[in-house]
């Protein structure tokens, strides 16, 4: 047969798609078709995240939107408590340390396993332990990140490292050793980062082969396919349609997930991930717009408010303005802020004004402390005392941002700003993209004052001002500047290292004390509780300070 | 024909060569970078300096770029940080091109099949009344932001009347089978035609919103260049001869009319990859447009590289299509 010219084309792609359609096939299951649960509850969550899992390891994530979906999965030897920062038992039943804090003996949990039937076990805990300590020169610097952070090094760096080793006293006890006593622990292990995994499927994934590739990082497969004991185990990833599938684990420890499937809808856009809500296409999604609450709770949705685990703060720094040296410049700048006024006009329901730089739930919060109430006439007052009437100040904020502690940076800072300059001081206005500078220049100093904060990681003092004022040659406060910086680094290590409980938060709340009244490096300014927002026919998650909530006992009625 | 298309092929060469040290440069110019962007409030110099060196930032600017020339001369153009971390960026593109090709076509198959028959018939009937809404229509379509276009379509046609989805590409409930990644062929190469039609429903908002552009384009092009021609000598000519209406419109106006109309066709094309880049992240469309988006915020540096230079490529593809479809409408180019 003579194909005409005509025809030569439309044959040849005939011919084509037969060929595709022959080497394509479905591979549904037969269950696989939006099938519908039983009873009044629907068999699938689908919930709305704000970016994509960056990988189902979570030792080598730093991110939310990873941890919220590795949290279904995976656990830690210590848990948190449901809608507190408090840790609880989970993979450990309980746990003891010994007279000098250097030694932690964790009793294991009974009859728990691995979804691919390994058991977990004091072997399978210093595996976990050993392989976490244990990284190559590019995982070190990188993607582990929060073992870099909370354990000081890895196991190149030898005694200087936090972790020492682990050791199984029995099956079902493993003894951690660290190098100091430490408020961290045992709480830092409630870190997503460090929850349990498979001892086997890490072995046979090559699970600790990070590479450099490029301008980023290459994971190894076991990335892909993580194992753990969680309620709930990874079906899929749809990179494609941006979806992450997980699925019940049947053989759970404990009290199985109630809706069968959980599915994670990646959408970047937040004003579609509302309107994804409002059609009923997703049963919620995380870190509504402040200014969008009311109107969900008009449309009949539920708005879960977090209690607060953040600070924003103003950052000051004496060694780019000699005038910040003297305290009562400082104090005269605190005083000038009408924080009551910021906090009900600029901060979402349920915010607060700090008196301190860390949020009441943590341990060592000293309640006895007063905020600095807003008084114009006493800062304009400690101004001339100082002499430092008209000074200039160089404030900066960010673009292109919004974190939980601060919705909108530029509306909290043209706030302080007319309040500043409400008692004569000159604002140097500065702002920049917050990836595109302005963090950079905070390291490295450029500006008197900025705006800043900072959402906790886990229920310990240190992890707040430690972090923000112990490193006296590496903080941005530029402590070493001034007269109380080397005291206030030193003090906040020892606090850290009191083993007994009650001395460590007694120690703390007067350092707290000492940070407020006397060195004042920065200035406290709020804390402001972030939101999830879920659909009415949503019940039972439960809104977690720390952002860990899990879904196991949630359901969805139809 | 063949010397042609290899020497465009060959100066295609050039352009990202160039192109691939100056975007290489414009990123490492940009403040901030992948660093921040990676590590936010826990930046401190130690953790900055640990993660620039794993990553090779801290390398001069030469040894980074001779590194990345290296590595893309074998196809491999380094992680993403930002976009799908780990995803190997060329990975990334190939991965999402298909999303983005099969948004364009409907856009552009839309903007088409809408554009010329109306640009057409408005020409026939000028200065009627069918022409003087057709022209402010068209000037609402450009005026109009994509983006309010896309909120509106949303609200009316996916949140108040359920007619539509809001955003994706298909429901995940499906569960379908990927073959290609174009969600609507594979649903025909595997018989899910469920699966089909939910990738059809999930492209008619996107691919309205991101019509509105080369749809007014190339209905003011068809319509004026209409016009010119229906005062053609020859278009009086063939009347005088007395051929039918229809051979006059066909072979005459229309096919004389539509040069303009393919080169317009050609660059909005391009123009559609830009129009993705927002209708994309408002209809949290996974495609190219919407990583280009992500990748610049989050400074992911290799995968923004990728998106830029295959852009360039498809650009100059696209060139080379419409000239090619020049000599097949006009036979006076074949014979330069």
């Amino acid at each position: 047969m003579k194909l005409t010219r005509k025809a030569a084309p439309v044959a040849l792609a005939t011919t084509l798609a037969l060929t595709l359609a022959a080497c394509a096939q479905s591979d549904r299951t037969s269950d696989g078709n939006a099938s519908s649960g039983g009873g009044d509850v629907k068999d699938t969550i689908t919930f709305g995240a704000a970016g994509a899992p960056e990988l189902f390891d979570p030792f080598y994530a730093t991110d939310g939107e990873t941890f919220r979906v590795t949290r279904q999965m995976m656990e830690g030897l210590v848990g948190i408590k449901p809608g507190t920062a408090d840790i609880e038992p989970e993979l450990a039943t309980k746990w003891e340390a010994s007279a000098d804090g250097k030694e932690w003996t964790f009793s294991l949990r009974e009859g728990v396993k691995f979804w691919d039937g390994e058991a977990f076990n004091a072997a399978a805990v210093c595996y976990n332990m050993e392989r976490m300590s244990d990284q190559n020169e590019v995982a070190a610097g990188g993607p582990a990140g929060y073992w870099a952070d909370v354990m000081g090094g890895f196991k190149k760096d030898g005694a200087d490292a936090l972790y020492q080793g682990c050791t199984a006293k029995d099956d079902m006890t493993a003894v951690i050793k660290i190098s100091r006593a430490t408020s961290k622990f045992p709480t830092a292990l409630s870190l997503d980062s460090f929850s349990m995994q498979s001892p086997k499927a890490l072995k046979a994934g090559d699970a600790n082969n990070v590479t450099k590739q490029g301008d980023g990082f290459g994971y190894p497969a076991y990335s892909k396919n993580p194992v753990g004991t969680g309620p709930y185990k990874l079906d899929k990833y749809d990179e494609a349609n941006k979806t992450v599938t997980l699925v019940r684990n049947d053989a759970y420890w404990g009290e199985k997930a109630k809706t069968a499937k959980l599915v994670f809808k990646i959408i970047p856009d937040e004003s579609t991930r509302r309107q994804e809500l409002e059609a009923g296409s997703i049963d919620g999604y995380d870190l509504p717009n402040p200014a969008d609450w009311k109107g969900l709770k008009d449309s009949g949705n539920n708005v879960l408010v977090r209690p607060a685990f953040n600070i924003l703060y103003m950052g000051l720094n004496p060694a780019k303005n000699p005038k910040l040296k003297d305290l009562k410049v400082r104090q005269a700048l605190y005083y000038a802020l009408n924080r009551e006024q910021l906090v009900k006009t600029q901060l979402p329901e349920g915010a607060q004004v700090a008196t301190q730089f860390m949020p009441d739930t943590v341990a060592g919060y000293n309640k006895d402390l007063k905020p600095y109430a807003y008084d114009k006439a006493k800062a304009q007052s400690l101004l001339k005392e100082a002499g430092a009437e008209g000074m200039t100040l160089t404030f900066a904020y960010p673009s292109e941002v919004s974190r939980p502690y601060m919705p909108d940076p530029q509306k909290i800072y043209e706030a302080l700003r007319g309040d500043l300059e409400a008692v004569g001081i000159k604002v140097n206005v500065v702002t920049k993209p917050w990836n595109g500078g302005y963090l950079d220049t905070v390291d490295n100093g450029g500006y008197d004052a900025w705006l800043l904060g900072w959402t906790g990681d886990y229920n310990s003092p240190d992890n707040f001002i430690g972090t923000f004022f112990g490193g006296l040659k590496t903080n941005d406060f530029h402590t070493s500047a001034t007269s109380y910086g080397a005291k206030l680094s030193a003090d906040l290590a020892a606090a850290d290292a009191i083993v007994d409980e009650g001395q460590r938060a007694a120690a703390y709340e007067k350092l707290n004390q000492e940070i407020m009244e006397q060195d004042l490096p920065g200035l406290a300014i709020s804390h402001s509780p972030p939101a999830l927002v879920v659909s009415a026919k949503l019940k039972g998650l439960v809104a977690s300070p720390l952002t860990a909530e899990t879904f196991s006992s949630v359901t969805v009625s139809k | 024909m063949l010397r042609f298309i290899l020497r465009r092929l060959l100066q295609m060469m050039g352009v990202v060569i160039v192109l691939s040290l100056l975007v290489f440069l414009w990123l490492r110019s940009l403040p901030g970078g992948t660093v921040s962007a990676i590590l936010g409030e826990k930046a401190t110099p130690a953790r900055r300096a640990a993660l620039e060196k794993a990553l090779g930032l801290d390398e001069p600017l030469y040894v980074q770029y001779w590194e990345f020339v290296k590595r893309a001369v074998k196809g491999q153009f380094g992680s993403s940080t930002g976009v799908l971390p780990g995803v190997d960026a060329f990975q990334i593109f190939l991965q999402r091109f298909p999303a983005t090709v099969e948004l364009s076509i409907f856009a552009l198959v839309l903007a088409v099949a809408l554009g010329i028959p109306l640009g057409y018939m408005a020409a026939r009937r000028r200065a009627s009344w069918f022409d003087n809404l057709s022209v402010v229509g068209s000037l609402i379509g450009v005026a109009v932001p994509v983006f309010f276009l896309a909120f509106l379509l949303k609200y009316v046609f996916a949140v108040n009347l359920h007619w539509l989805p809001v955003s994706g590409r298909q429901d995940p409930g499906l569960d379908a089978t990927r073959v290609t990644g174009f969600f609507v062929l594979d649903g025909l190469l595997t018989r899910e035609f469920d699966a089909a039609w939910d990738a059809i429903k999930h492209l008619i908002l996107p691919g309205l919103a991101l019509a509105t552009i080369p749809f007014a384009v190339i209905f003011r092009i068809t319509r004026a260049a209409v016009l010119e021609v229906m005062d053609e000598d020859y278009v009086r000519t063939a009347e005088s001869k007395g051929l039918t209406a229809r051979v006059i419109r066909g072979r005459h106006i229309l096919r004389n009319a539509l040069l303009p109309v393919v080169t317009t066709i050609g660059l909005q094309t391009g123009g559609l990859l830009v129009g993705a880049v927002l209708t994309e992240r408002v209809f949290s469309f996974g495609g190219l447009g919407e990583a280009t988006a992500l990748s610049f915020e989050r400074k992911d540096y290799a995968v923004l590289q990728v998106l830029l230079l295959m852009f360039a490529v498809t650009f100059v593809i696209i060139n080379l299509l419409v000239d090619i479809a020049y000599a097949v409408i006009d036979p006076r180019i074949r014979t330069r």
